[in-house]
């Protein structure tokens, strides 16, 4: 039996050892997982680069410049009427948001101020421009999940935006359409009536969207606690836009600064919530879109008559002094600061876009999550990588 | 297989595998900057419908596809990749080159870190402007890409003619890729 009793014990002595040497061979190594700089899940050409221990993330870090088109260095070469064609690129989502602060940089250099009828109609169809931004998002959300149809009614109901986008400027995708003093032309017959029903169907998608999303289960598994921004957090890395209203900062740009524009003129909410995890940012976005039909609606009853152009030369020379000039864009705060030595063209533009800075709470906020909610939290985030690299 | 690689393919055979070829394309989407979101209209909404065109817009990877869109601005720091993963496709591989960017450059005709055309590292089937080009045009051009299959000789497709070789250790293998390869039986 003692004998019996002795080789149990070694047995379980060598099976143990054995143990060991598997444990050994199996210590966890550090893994490098790069992804990009093409992935369908980054909205363009985003590379991270995570280093993993095990399923975990240990640090990441964003490489951002693979869409760099050397914005800042091209606009010192063009002339004023120039620049706001290629600021159009900036954030291809919502082009003209991108143009008015940049107008309103160089306007107030030149002491012009547009009529109050051209600032409606540039409210209107910046607040379109954020829907048609925001509407894709939405829709892009579910796909990074694995839910394939909201992106379909995203497309669907995107295209009626742009449709609208096209009668008023001519461009689907870049209006190029805002003037220094004004706007290229007043709306087309028929926009009024046709923007209003565009508005319900918005809001109807909206209500298709938070039904087949925001209320599924697993959608609300894989987002709700995961990538929590705290509030200081948030404000140290400069976040703006939706990300910063979803840490609970009650913080909107339409609605804090007095710039020409017919925002003041409207009512409406600034969404925000408590909790600051993907969900929060997801659910501030959509709630935004819905806030932003009724902003429309209600400029379309307040619409006032005039002329939609300022007096203005038909050469533009900005005359010499700097000016800085930002405004809630869909992704953030988004701001030129316009250095003018009185040329025809811009001596220097700094661009202060909303992107870059929201990327840059990446590393904070990768680590230590699991590798599938990278692709939640970088959706959440929302960035667009013109925007980005610019 | 075999009478496809010597050339000799029976032209009825030739008529049903390019039929065959030109209406089940995998598009790989290499989706850079604005012209990404018109290419995800084009492929991914329903107004637009690439798939009614037998055109399959999800394959996983660059090496199950036959198609690749460029859609964007190529910037110096994005070719190697774009090279690289074009080199992984099998022939016979097509490119269309989606929009002014990835035409010539486009509004970055002058900026330092753009390339002036997706031309200049891979070879380029059918190009389509606009900035970005709508929808619509991009269906146009796969049309017309596939017009082009429809009328091409495979076997000589099928041997790389008219592209250059990739991975070329010696003069043999670079003249076989160039050159029609005759066997005499």
């Amino acid at each position: 039996m003692t004998m019996l009793g002795d080789r149990q014990q070694l047995a379980y002595i060598a099976a143990q050892a054995a143990d060991a040497r598997v444990n050994v061979e199996l210590e966890t190594e550090g893994m490098t997982l790069n992804i990009g700089p093409q992935h369908p899940a980054t909205h363009g050409t985003l590379r991270i680069i995570a280093r993993l221990d095990g399923e975990q993330v240990v640090w990441a870090e964003p490489s951002a410049g693979y869409m760099h088109r050397g914005y800042e260095k091209l606009t010192e070469v063009r002339t004023f009427p120039q620049v706001t064609a290629l600021v159009n690129r900036i954030d291809w989502l919502g082009s003209f948001a991108n143009e008015v602060p940049f107008i309103l940089a160089a306007e107030k250099l030149m002491g012009v101020e547009a009529p109050s009828r051209a600032q409606h109609i540039r409210t209107i169809l910046f607040e379109l421009s954020r829907i048609a931004n925001v509407s894709l998002f939405l829709g892009d959300l579910g796909v990074q999940l694995g839910a394939i149809t909201p992106v379909f009614f995203a497309f669907r109901d995107r295209e009626y935006v742009l449709n609208l986008i096209e009668a008023a400027t001519g461009g689907r995708f870049h209006p190029n359409f805002d003037r220094i003093g004004g706007l290229k032309d007043d709306l087309p017959a028929g926009f009024i009536d046709e923007t209003r029903v565009v508005m319900k169907k918005l809001r109807t998608f909206c209500d298709q969207i938070e039904d087949l999303l925001f209320g599924n289960e697993i959608f609300q598994a894989r987002t709700r606690g995961i990538g929590v921004i705290p509030k200081d957090v948030a404000l140290s890395y400069g976040l703006s836009g939706a990300n910063l209203r979803a840490s609970g900062v009650d913080w909107d740009l339409r609605r804090d600064q007095d710039i020409p524009m017919a925002w003041n003129k409207t009512e409406f909410k600034v969404i925000t919530h408590p909790d600051g995890d993907s969900f929060a940012r997801c659910w501030v976005r959509l709630q935004e879109v819905r806030e932003s039909t009724k902003i429309v609606d209600q400029l379309l009853d307040t619409i006032p008559a005039g002329p939609v152009m300022a007096k203005v030369p038909k050469i533009i020379k900005v005359p010499e002094g700097e000016a800085w000039v930002s405004t809630e864009n869909p992704l953030g705060e988004m701001g030129y600061y316009v250095v003018s030595q009185g040329d025809q063209g811009p001596f220097r533009v700094k661009i202060r876009s909303a992107s870059f800075n929201n990327i840059s709470i990446v590393p904070w906020l990768l680590k230590g999550v699991y590798v599938p909610d990278i692709i939640t939290i970088l959706a959440s985030l929302y960035f667009i990588l013109g925007d980005i690299d610019r | 297989m075999g009478l496809v690689d010597r050339g000799r393919l029976p032209k009825p055979l030739t008529t049903l595998f390019n039929m065959g070829r030109s209406y089940s394309l995998w598009v790989y989407q290499w989706g850079l900057a604005c012209c990404a979101i018109e290419m995800g209209a084009a492929f991914g909404s329903p107004r637009y419908d690439v798939m009614r065109l037998g055109v399959i817009p999800l394959p996983a990877s660059p090496r199950q596809a036959d198609l690749v869109v460029i859609s964007g601005t190529v910037t110096d720091k994005m070719a190697p990749a774009i090279k690289r993963l074009y080199e992984q496709m099998p022939e016979p591989k097509y490119v269309i080159s989606m929009g002014s960017c990835a035409n010539c450059g486009g509004p970055y005709w002058d900026s330092y870190s753009v390339t002036k055309g997706v031309d200049q590292i891979i070879p380029v089937d059918v190009y389509v402007p606009g900035c970005p080009p709508r929808p619509e045009a991009l269906l146009e051009g796969i049309v017309l890409l596939q017009q082009r299959i429809k009328n091409e000789d495979m076997g000589a497709r099928w041997r790389g003619e008219g592209t250059k070789p990739m991975n070329v250790v010696d003069g043999e293998s670079a003249e076989k890729g160039g050159v029609p390869v005759v066997v005499n039986n």
